[in-house]
């Protein structure tokens, strides 16, 4: 393999005629491909010059097979040049800052200086078309310039005033040629073009380089005809313009002819370059369809560099629906059989393991089911021939492997796989796990895992890839399995743990005391491993109980000591810490849950107390170890009392809604009486406020205040009883707000902060009188989603329900935007090894790395050390 | 006549220091950099021109930072691009 090398520098310029002339291989005079025999003419567009694409054919430069051959140009001499549409701007600048005579710059040397700057002091700055005055005169030769307009896509022309009227004089590509040619290199350098390398009289084609065939390769279709690469037909196209042309030139056509067939010779050259030039049809298919020419191949999402180089289809790759399955690990990931017995792993035949490989590729290409040892699909040979495994040649291809050969075996479980959900925003988008075939037609993840990709269940599919090499394996386990990635570097806490159900049944389970016999012990711990029952905590009538603390305990490390509060927590003025009436007051000492809940704080995903400290004390593998054990107690907690929600869980009693009704009526009356003061004049503006924006303020307030009220009317019916409540309390999912807009009333709608006030003139909706600066006139929902809205109501809660939704919308297309540039300003940053960050250049960005040298994954939710943790840790008592 | 502004004196501007060949060169041996590797000041930026510093001048920047308290960062006067 040849050593790399360091590029030294990269030098952009125009191919010159004799350039295209010198790499040319072949002159090529035919329109036509093949004759009637299916062999290229000689000189024709398909010319085994060019290189060849049938199988069995040599090409006729390099004497190679078709998959050896690259590839060779050839070119058309052109009957008359033709401008390259690629060129235009800089043909205008050139045209209109050069003399029209002698081809000067229109600029003094003064001048010149004034904007390039001397040798010694260069400003780095270019002559620009600004720089030189419209329509004066040459400083070298005294000629009066004129003014050069320009057509797009391709047509100069010179503005002549003949008795007082403007003339337009069109320019010729041959003119402009000539006048290019004219241009002294000295010039062309404070116009920024380097003469060595690009003269601009090349950006006018003489001659046409044709691509090799294998850049534009024809198709057999079905039927037995040949279908040829869009590129091919355009070149047709030009060779044809370009021959009548030049039979026309023999025979003397008139003048008005030759400049038809030369306007049309540009067109055809124009579209082959570029076919979505502003101001020309697109050239098209027979069929209708715009043919997609060079510029084509390269622009866009799916051209050649965002479509074929920076992003492109890999192979080992497997794409499915996604579904939850809770009694996976975290570190697992279910595929189906089918997918299992598609994608392989290469096993290189030893001494060591011939026999398990054999047997293997005795087991062939079909697996029965999930639990039956995997098989193979292909084995290949020390000469890289591959055989194909089919029920015929098990045996006899199993007793032909040696050490040397490979054997390509199927997917089995344990194998390490990478798994990724787009869009991939963080490093946790992308995660290695261990498989685990499954009957069905979807991957299956725990959904505990969820939050790192930001997956559901609703119909998102996700990617996976599997690593062919031993590198590769050990690279992905180590650097980016379940385990590694429990901790974002975002904020510095695990981003995995408990969702939705796991929380609830975490919190049903822990909260308050409970006491559970043997029988029903046994059934929680079930799917948790542990060794021997805990002693049981009380004896009642000789039947032995066991709390449900305790049974939470078995999972915690033995020596885990810590004090926090739960998410159900009030942040009362003064904490009653053991004696919390919402048990609130998590306390664990010596590996036991003394008090308190399990809930979000304690192991939820982004908050995750325990799982935290875990990891701090026991490392990655016992925290993922922990968060298996605590999602499948929690499923069992879920399953142990059942969990659901409907709509009379809702309801509250007539007395509620009598209290609600009071506070609705009471505020509705709260408003007038505001309003009446404005309408006298009476109110008082508060400081840096009009009187209106004033009265704004005061009935948000009031309105506000009264759907608070209503939803502590609601929220004291509703107890732990409530599934909602449950699930609001313990932080699974929800608010008391969302409960409160259910059960007590929805509240006022608004749109960027404001109340509705658009609409028709002075008033919302034709249903309110002009003017009317009342509750219930600009967005107010008095009543619940339970209740059922009114159509006036029910419009206002589509006006406030569209703002969120446009402007998730916006903020989603922004802050891609945003993340982009982000990227592409620091992806090839790195920390070096004396703390500094730097280019790869070795341009240092900063001194210290994020000027304390902590990496934020390590530090504790953005703190470098835990100190209040670790001493509560220590003293077993909060500080 | 204005009174001139120093800079330096508002609240939000860190100190700017300039710093002695000796210790420009206990710097670069420290980081084994050469001044192009530097993070750059332009020479007409107001905090360089009150300290007085030239280009290819080293001047050190001591700020409060949110992580560590207080940061320093070095960086080399180059001269402004003409537009």
């Amino acid at each position: 393999m040849p050593s790399p090398k360091r590029i030294g520098k990269i030098e952009f310029g125009l191919l010159s005629p004799k350039e295209i002339r010198e790499m040319s291989v072949r002159k090529i005079i035919w329109a036509d491909t093949y004759d009637d025999d299916g062999f290229p003419y000689p000189q024709g567009l398909m010319d085994l010059n060019l290189g060849v694409i049938d199988p069995g054919l040599r090409c006729k430069t390099c004497d190679q097979k078709a998959s050896d051959c690259p590839g060779h140009f050839g070119h058309i001499e052109l009957a008359k040049p033709v401008i390259h549409v690629g060129y235009t701007r800089l043909i205008r600048k050139l045209l209109r800052v050069t003399c029209r005579s002698c081809g000067r710059v229109l600029l003094s040397p003064d001048e010149v200086e004034k904007v390039v700057g001397t040798d010694e002091d260069q400003t780095g700055d270019q002559i620009s078309e600004k720089d030189v005055k419209k329509e004066r005169v040459c400083p070298h030769c005294g000629e009066q310039q004129l003014k050069i307009n320009f057509e797009k896509p391709t047509t100069f022309s010179e503005v002549v005033v003949e008795d007082g009227r403007k003339v337009e004089h069109k320019l010729t590509p041959a003119d402009i040629r000539a006048r290019l040619e004219k241009i002294p290199d000295e010039d062309l350098i404070a116009l920024g073009i380097n003469p060595k390398v690009a003269r601009p009289e090349w950006t006018i084609l003489t001659v046409l380089p044709v691509p090799p065939v294998t850049m534009r390769p024809s198709i057999i279709l079905e039927n037995g005809q040949r279908s040829e690469d869009d590129l091919t037909h355009k070149l047709v196209d030009i060779i044809r313009i370009n021959q009548r042309f030049k039979e026309n030139q023999d025979a003397g056509a008139p003048q008005l002819i030759i400049e038809d067939l030369w306007e049309l010779l540009q067109y055809h050259v124009t579209t082959y370059l570029d076919n979505e030039v502003a101001g020309c049809p697109p050239a098209r298919h027979r069929s209708g369809r715009p043919l997609k020419t060079l510029s084509q191949r390269l622009k866009g999402k799916d051209g050649r560099f965002r479509g074929s180089l920076s992003g492109k289809r890999v192979n080992f790759s497997s794409r499915t629906v996604i579904s939850p399955d809770p009694n996976l690990s975290v570190a697992e990931v279910g595929i189906p059989r089918a997918v299992a017995n598609e994608m392989t792993v290469p096993v290189r035949v030893t001494p060591y393991n011939i026999e398990d490989l054999k047997q293997i590729a005795r087991n062939g290409p079909v697996r029965p089911d999930v639990n039956a040892p995997c098989g193979a699909n292909y084995v290949i040979r020390p000469d890289n021939r591959r055989l194909r495994l089919g029920p015929d040649n098990l045996d006899t291809v199993a007793d032909m492997i040696e050490p040397g050969w490979t054997v390509e075996r199927q997917l089995r479980d344990g194998d390490i796989v990478l798994f990724n959900r787009q869009p991939s925003l963080h490093r946790m988008s992308i995660m290695a796990h261990r498989i685990k075939v499954m009957e069905g037609r979807t991957f299956r993840l725990n959904p505990a895992v969820c939050p790192p990709y930001n997956a559901d269940f609703d119909g998102d599919e996700m990617n996976l890839h599997v690593p062919q090499t031993e590198e590769a394996r050990a690279e992905a386990f180590i650097l980016c399995s379940v385990q590694e990635n429990i901790l974002s570097p975002r904020f510095g806490g695990p981003i995995i743990g408990g969702i939705h159900d796991h929380i609830s049944g975490i919190f049903m389970l822990t909260h308050d005391p409970r006491w559970f016999n043997k029988e029903e012990t046994l059934y929680l711990l079930k799917p948790v491993k542990i060794e021997h029952m805990p002693p049981a905590g009380k004896t009642e009538n000789g039947i032995e109980y066991w709390s449900n603390k305790q049974v939470f305990s078995q999972i915690l490390p033995v020596a885990l000591n810590m004090v926090f509060k739960a998410s159900s927590c009030q942040n009362c003025d003064t904490c009653k810490k053991d004696l919390c009436e919402r048990d609130a007051y998590v306390r664990i000492i010596d590996g036991k849950l003394e008090s308190g809940t399990i809930d979000k704080k304690a192991i939820g995903a982004f908050d995750g107390q325990i799982v935290n400290r875990i990891i701090r004390q026991y490392g990655m593998k016992r925290a993922a170890e922990f968060i298996d054990q605590v999602t499948k107690l929690s499923i069992r907690g879920i399953m142990f009392d059942g969990f659901s929600f409907g709509i009379d869980d809702e309801d509250l009693s007539k007395t509620e809604y009598g209290q609600i009704d009071d506070v609705l009526n009471s505020a509705a009356i709260d408003v007038t009486r505001r309003i009446k003061i404005y309408e006298d004049g009476q109110l008082e503006p508060m400081p840096g406020r009009t009187i209106e924006e004033t009265l704004e303020m005061q009935i948000m307030q009031v309105l506000g205040k009264a759907r608070d009220q209503t939803g502590q009317i609601a929220g004291r019916h509703l107890g732990l009883g409530n599934s909602a409540v449950v699930m609001a309390v313990s932080g699974a999912r929800g608010s008391m707000l969302n409960l409160t807009q259910m059960a007590g009333c929805i509240g006022q709608q608004s749109v960027r902060g404001e109340r509705i006030v658009r609409g028709y003139d002075d008033r919302t909706l034709p249903h309110f009188k002009k003017g009317d600066r009342g509750a219930d006139a600009h967005g107010f929902i008095a009543h619940s989603y339970k209740g059922g809205l009114n159509p006036t109501e029910f419009f206002f809660h589509a006006i406030g329900g569209r703002e969120g939704l446009v402007d998730t919308a916006v903020r989603t297309s922004q802050s891609g935007y945003l993340q982009r540039r982000m990227i592409n300003a620091l992806q090839d940053l790195k920390v070096a090894y004396d703390g500094t960050v730097r280019t790869t250049g070795g341009r240092i960005i900063q001194f210290q790395y994020g000027e304390d040298s902590t990496d934020p994954t390590k530090s504790a939710f953005g703190d470098p050390v835990d100190v209040k943790g670790i001493v509560e840790a220590v003293l077993k008592e909060e500080v | 006549m204005s009174t001139k502004l120093n800079v330096l004196s508002h609240v939000m501007v860190p100190d700017h220091q300039l710093m002695s060949e000796e210790e420009v060169s206990a710097l670069l041996s420290r980081y084994h950099i050469t001044t192009e590797q530097l993070p750059k000041i332009y020479h007409d930026d107001p905090a360089v021109k009150v300290i007085d510093a030239k280009v290819d001048d080293v001047i050190r920047i001591i700020r409060k930072s949110h992580t560590a308290g207080r940061a320093e960062a070095y960086r080399l006067v180059i001269r402004r691009p003409k537009k």
